[in-house]
């Protein structure tokens, strides 16, 4: 098992640290939620390489398409997509409402303003 | 028949504050019915007395939350002593209460009342509990319903007692208390009171000595040094419901509590052995005459009664500790004799302030010549709690004398020696300077006490003397709970 | 036949009445549908428990596809019980809202508001009814969603950043629970519970077992505000809603302690996740550690309902320590203090609604003398607190003694003084509230009147709940033991 072979599992890690940095580190509250979604993609990207199988073709049931890759992931995928949109999207609107509000999208003026974040 | 009465003897008091509640706009209704449903309760347990004098222990489960821990009622002699002072001293602090509010011009006397008709009901549900568990939730219902009497005043002093007062309760029964009862359901399966003790048997004599302290200092009502800071800080309430801490409900529940442990979760014989019998002693005599001393330097009448009583309580620890019959006998005998002397100490200071508006020991030289009842009673409630004939108080240290010199103890006898002398030299002298002191100019005519107040004081001040003449009647409790 | 379509009815109904609510728009036509639906649903869990302690777990299959192939339902008397207490809770509080929602939020939100009620309620009971690992991700989602939006719903403008908050961390966190369910997957190659049950203990020696065990593990963490991972839930809770408060404080974190214990139990199995993962002396430090620490900072708090939040995160701590004991009383202490714990702090949240509606704020200071101007209110709150100290008599009582039993048959002295201090910590910051209400000085000028019935009865509803099951607990011990005992046993 080479670890060129593994490249896409290291690309997932290194989106998972990338996000996870972006959203700890990160000050402006929209640069939060887009390392949010890279970390997300990340996953995504894990549950695909999971799929794939060497080889294999697409899902299609018929004679002469075997092997084929794991059509589940892919499924598993979309639904989560979906939920990852619905998060960005809620967490942006939270994020315009807290500007009208606060006059400020930064963490640290918001905090300044009340304590509260 | 004898079984559902004992609900109706914890469920009386709640009707009466309920009572008390509905008829608050009219002031004589609603001392009616507090006066009302203190004779009812009066005589639930004077009805039930010559059965459990004759060894009969009725029985009431009330419900079983948890297998193994029934909430559950069961009247022996020594609840029964209890609750027959509570139920019979309840009626008359009610009537001295009535005077005292009403002289005072207090404020939210309704209030006031149906707080003290829960505080009798969770001190007649510690009187009859049949278990630890029941014991424990009646303890704490009895801290809890006590505590809007103590800081009944409001002000910023009153919360200040209020919360040493419950912070020390209830913190000691959290930390202590309750722990030796879990402690107990460990070692024996069962928290249930039961002649000659549970744990005998089951336990090391290292362990038992652990657990009696924990229920000691446990038990924070009984006033165990160093956990006896409640009780002077309770003395911001007012004065009935210094009567009602000091003689009735709460310090009586504690002693009693620890007591009713002592023969029905240890066992006399087994503490009689044990160790830790030397280090409570200490414990014992050191509260006693410390609490003497410190009483001597108040100046307040109230604080300086808190300590006594604080020393008193110790005397009927003593005999827990003792393990004696006639410790226990002591013990038992005390109960009753320190609380009618005790509540009509309190009485009189409470008489003292709403009709001279005094409350320093300092300043009642003379008083004797303006409020000759009050004083009088004061004296003779005095010799009483000295434990001199011929009043009441000597017999329970007359019993507690022979329980120490039976289990060994001489030196305890002079400990009640001097803390009978110590007694005499910081209570007797105030009715003697309040008779024959002070200066013999015409000062401010002051009235008697309010005459419900009276009433009362005379009422109590009799029994001091009427129970020296006639120990058979507590002798009969204490036979019956030895048997 | 209906019956045999209750499980799929049980989160059908709320989410189709969803988009209902949403088009009928107007204040009182959605709230009435709140209710109804939120009755709906605790008949058919109270039907659903009924038929479970009679018969047996049920397994329901989605579109007649066979587990493992599709998605199954399975309830057994832990997701039966949990159930009910959701649904019970929601109809309740939902009862409660009409008014509440009424002072804190315009009349042209409401029906969102609601609409994102029946959200919740659909993933809450999703969470809890669900036999399938992603199935239960989505149904988090679903309900965290919905509860970013209602909280974030909330009067103060830290309503915002609360929810913002919340998000972001609620999110991480099921990201976390995606990652564990998708290497479990990859490992195991099914979704199905209790497909995972049997194929795990054959490659439970791997990393990847491993690591899909840990994302798994921290991630619900993150979502019971395990601490140190409760950081959101005091905002949150302080600045949400009241209605909101209460129905998420009473529901939220159990149903995550649930996807927990199933996890813990009867997917990995008891041996793997507390035996040979160190879970074991781990949780216990950490509940300990948030029982003592979650109590102290109440203590200090001026906003009551900052205080309650981190009470709940005490008490998530006790909950925490029940699972730790690895024992069939431990796990039924737990499972029991689910209960009894929303009677509670439901009880506890609807006092603090009523006194928000009529004095309009939750500061300690406004409270002076609040105990004459609504002094049935202040008795519900009076009770939640007794309760939440453990007086006998008490639901909350119940709970300790069954922890200290656990703790007692474990040998471990060092939980039982953690579990006393946190009744005496209790008593302190429960009684400065009693202490204001009914000594402060009455304020003559200061809005007085209790609340209205509405909003009074389910509160008191609540509050003599609190009594009887700490009377009368054959129900809920007697169910806590019952699926403690099958739980332990494994799916």
């Amino acid at each position: 098992m080479s670890f060129g072979g593994l490249y896409n599992y290291w690309i997932v890690i290194l989106l998972m640290m990338t996000g996870f940095y972006v959203v700890i580190a990160s000050g402006n509250l929209v640069k939060k939620i887009i390392g949010l979604n890279l970390f997300q993609a990340s996953v995504f990207i894990l549950y695909i390489s999971v799929g794939k199988v060497a080889g294999g073709s697409a899902p299609v049931l018929q004679d002469g398409y075997e092997p084929y890759s794991n059509p589940l992931p892919h499924v598993l995928i979309l639904t989560a997509i979906v939920v990852g949109v619905a998060t960005t999207a809620l967490g942006l609107a939270l994020v315009v409402r807290i500007r009208e509000a606060y006059d400020s999208v930064e963490e640290d003026e918001i905090h300044d303003q009340d304590e509260s974040l | 028949m004898a079984d559902s009465s004992l609900f109706l003897i914890v469920l009386t008091p709640l009707v009466g504050a309920l009572l008390v509640l509905l008829t608050g706009r009219s002031p004589n209704l609603r001392e009616t019915m507090s006066i009302l449903t203190g004779f009812v309760l009066l005589a639930q347990v004077i009805s039930i007395t010559p059965a459990v004098l004759a060894g009969e222990i009725p029985h009431q489960l009330l419900a079983s939350p948890v297998p193994g821990l029934p909430i559950a009622l069961a009247l022996e002699p020594l609840g029964l002593l209890f609750a027959l002072i509570a139920s019979s001293l309840w009626i008359v602090t009610t009537v001295y209460a009535i005077g005292y509010m009403r002289g005072h011009g207090e404020s939210d006397q309704t209030r006031f009342f149906a707080f003290f008709a829960i505080a009798i009901s969770a001190t007649m549900g510690v009187a009859l509990s049949a278990n630890l568990i029941t014991l424990f939730l009646f303890y704490e219902l009895l801290t809890l319903s006590t505590y809007p009497l103590v800081t009944h005043a409001g002000t910023a002093e009153a919360r200040r007692g209020g919360r040493v007062y419950l912070g020390i309760l209830i913190g000691t029964s959290m930390a202590f208390l309750l722990p030796a009862i879990i402690a107990t359901w460990y070692f024996t399966g069962s928290v249930t009171f039961e002649a000659g003790g549970i744990l005998a048997g089951k336990i090391s004599p290292l362990a038992t000595g652990i657990l009696f302290a924990l229920f000691a200092f446990g038990i924070g009502k009984a006033a165990l040094m160093p956990f006896h800071r409640w009780l002077p800080a309770a003395m911001v309430a007012p004065t009935p419901v210094s009567a009602l801490l000091h003689a009735v409900a709460v310090v009586k529940a504690g002693v009693f509590s620890l007591l009713k442990i002592v023969i029905y979760v240890f066992g006399i014989d087994l503490l009689a052995q044990n160790g830790v019998r030397e280090l409570m002693l200490w414990v014992v005599a050191i509260t006693i005459l410390g609490a003497s001393i410190i009483a001597m330097n108040q100046d307040n009448l109230k604080r300086r009664l808190a300590y006594s009583t604080i020393s008193q309580l110790s005397y009927i620890v003593l005999g827990a500790v003792l393990a004696s019959a006639a410790g226990v006998a002591g013990a038992a005998i005390h109960i009753a004799t320190h609380a009618v002397g005790k509540i009509t100490l309190f009485f009189c200071a409470g008489a003292i302030l709403v009709a001279a508006h005094k409350t320093r020991v300092s300043e009642l030289d003379g008083l004797g010549r303006q409020m000759p009842i009050t004083m009088g009673a004061f004296l003779i409630a005095s010799i009483s709690i000295a434990g001199l004939p011929p009043l009441a108080g000597m017999w329970g240290k007359w019993y507690l004398a022979i329980g120490a010199l039976d289990s060994g103890y001489a030196m305890l006898v002079g400990v009640l020696m001097v803390s009978t002398l110590l007694n005499i030299a910081y209570l007797i002298p105030i009715p003697i300077r309040a008779f024959f002191g002070g200066s013999s100019e015409p000062k401010k005519p002051i009235k008697e006490a309010p005459i419900p107040c009276l009433v009362a004081i005379i009422t109590t001040a009799t029994l001091c003397v009427i129970v020296f003449f006639f120990p058979s009647a507590l002798l009969q409790f204490t036979e019956a709970l030895l048997r | 036949m209906i019956g045999a379509q209750l499980p799929a009815l049980q989160v059908v109904i709320p989410l189709l009445a969803a988009p209902l609510c949403l088009l009928l728009y107007r204040p009182f036509a959605t709230w009435l549908l709140t209710v109804l639906t939120s009755a709906a649903t605790l008949v058919i869990s109270a039907l659903l428990l009924t038929h479970v302690l009679g018969n047996g777990p049920i397994d329901y299959t989605f579109g007649g596809w066979a587990a493992p192939f599709g998605i199954a339902y399975r309830i057994d008397l832990v997701n039966a019980y949990v159930l009910l207490i959701v649904s019970a809770i929601s109809t309740v509080v939902s009862v409660f809202a009409r008014l509440s929602v009424a002072a804190e939020i315009e009349a042209s939100n409401q029906g969102i508001f609601y609409t994102a009620w029946l959200l919740c309620l659909t993933g809450l009971l999703g969470i809890a009814i669900t036999g399938d690992a992603f199935n239960l991700f989505v149904f988090l989602e679903i309900s965290s969603l919905s509860s970013y939006v209602l909280i974030a719903m909330g009067q103060d403008r830290r309503a915002l950043t609360a929810s913002y908050q919340y998000l972001i961390m609620g999110t991480i966190g099921a990201t976390f629970i995606l990652i564990g369910v998708g290497l479990l997957y990859a490992l195991t190659g099914t979704l199905n519970m209790a497909d995972l049950a049997e194929r795990l203990p054959g490659v439970a020696d791997t990393r990847t077992a491993r690591a899909g065990f840990a994302f798994l593990t921290v991630g619900i963490a993150l979502k019971i505000a395990l601490f140190p991972l409760h950081l959101w839930l005091p905002n949150a809770y302080a600045y949400a809603p009241s209605a909101v408060s209460a129905f998420l404080a009473a529901t939220a974190t159990k149903v995550a302690v649930y996807a927990l214990l199933r996890f813990l139990f009867s997917v990995f199995g008891e041996s793997f996740s507390l035996e040979t993962m160190p879970l074991a002396h781990g949780l216990a430090v950490l509940g300990s550690v948030a029982v003592l620490f979650a109590s102290l900072v109440a203590i200090f708090q001026h906003n009551v309902k900052r205080m309650l939040a981190y009470s709940s995160v005490a008490q998530i701590g006790y909950l925490t320590l029940g699972i730790s004991f690895v024992s069939e009383l431990g796990l039924s202490a737990t499972i029991l203090h689910l209960f009894n714990h929303a009677l509670m702090k439901g009880a506890l949240f609807l006092a603090l609604g009523c006194i928000a509606w009529r004095i309009g704020s939750a500061r300690l200071g406004d409270f002076q003398g609040l105990g004459y101007r609504m002094p049935w209110t202040v008795g519900v709150f009076l009770i939640g607190g007794l309760s939440l100290i453990g007086i006998p008599t008490t639901a909350g009582f119940i709970s300790k003694w069954y922890l200290v039993l656990a703790a007692l048959e474990k040998g471990w002295w060092p939980v039982l003084v953690v579990i006393v201090i946190g009744s005496l910590l209790a008593v302190v910051y429960i009684w400065r509230v009693v202490e204001i209400a009914y000594l402060g000085e009455r304020r003559e000028e200061a809005p007085s009147g209790e609340a209205p019935l509405s909003m009074l009865l389910p509160a008191w509803l609540l509050a003599l709940a609190n009594l009887y099951f700490g009377i009368h607990t054959e129900l809920s011990v007697g169910v806590a033991r019952e699926a403690a005992k099958a739980l332990f046993g494994g799916l």
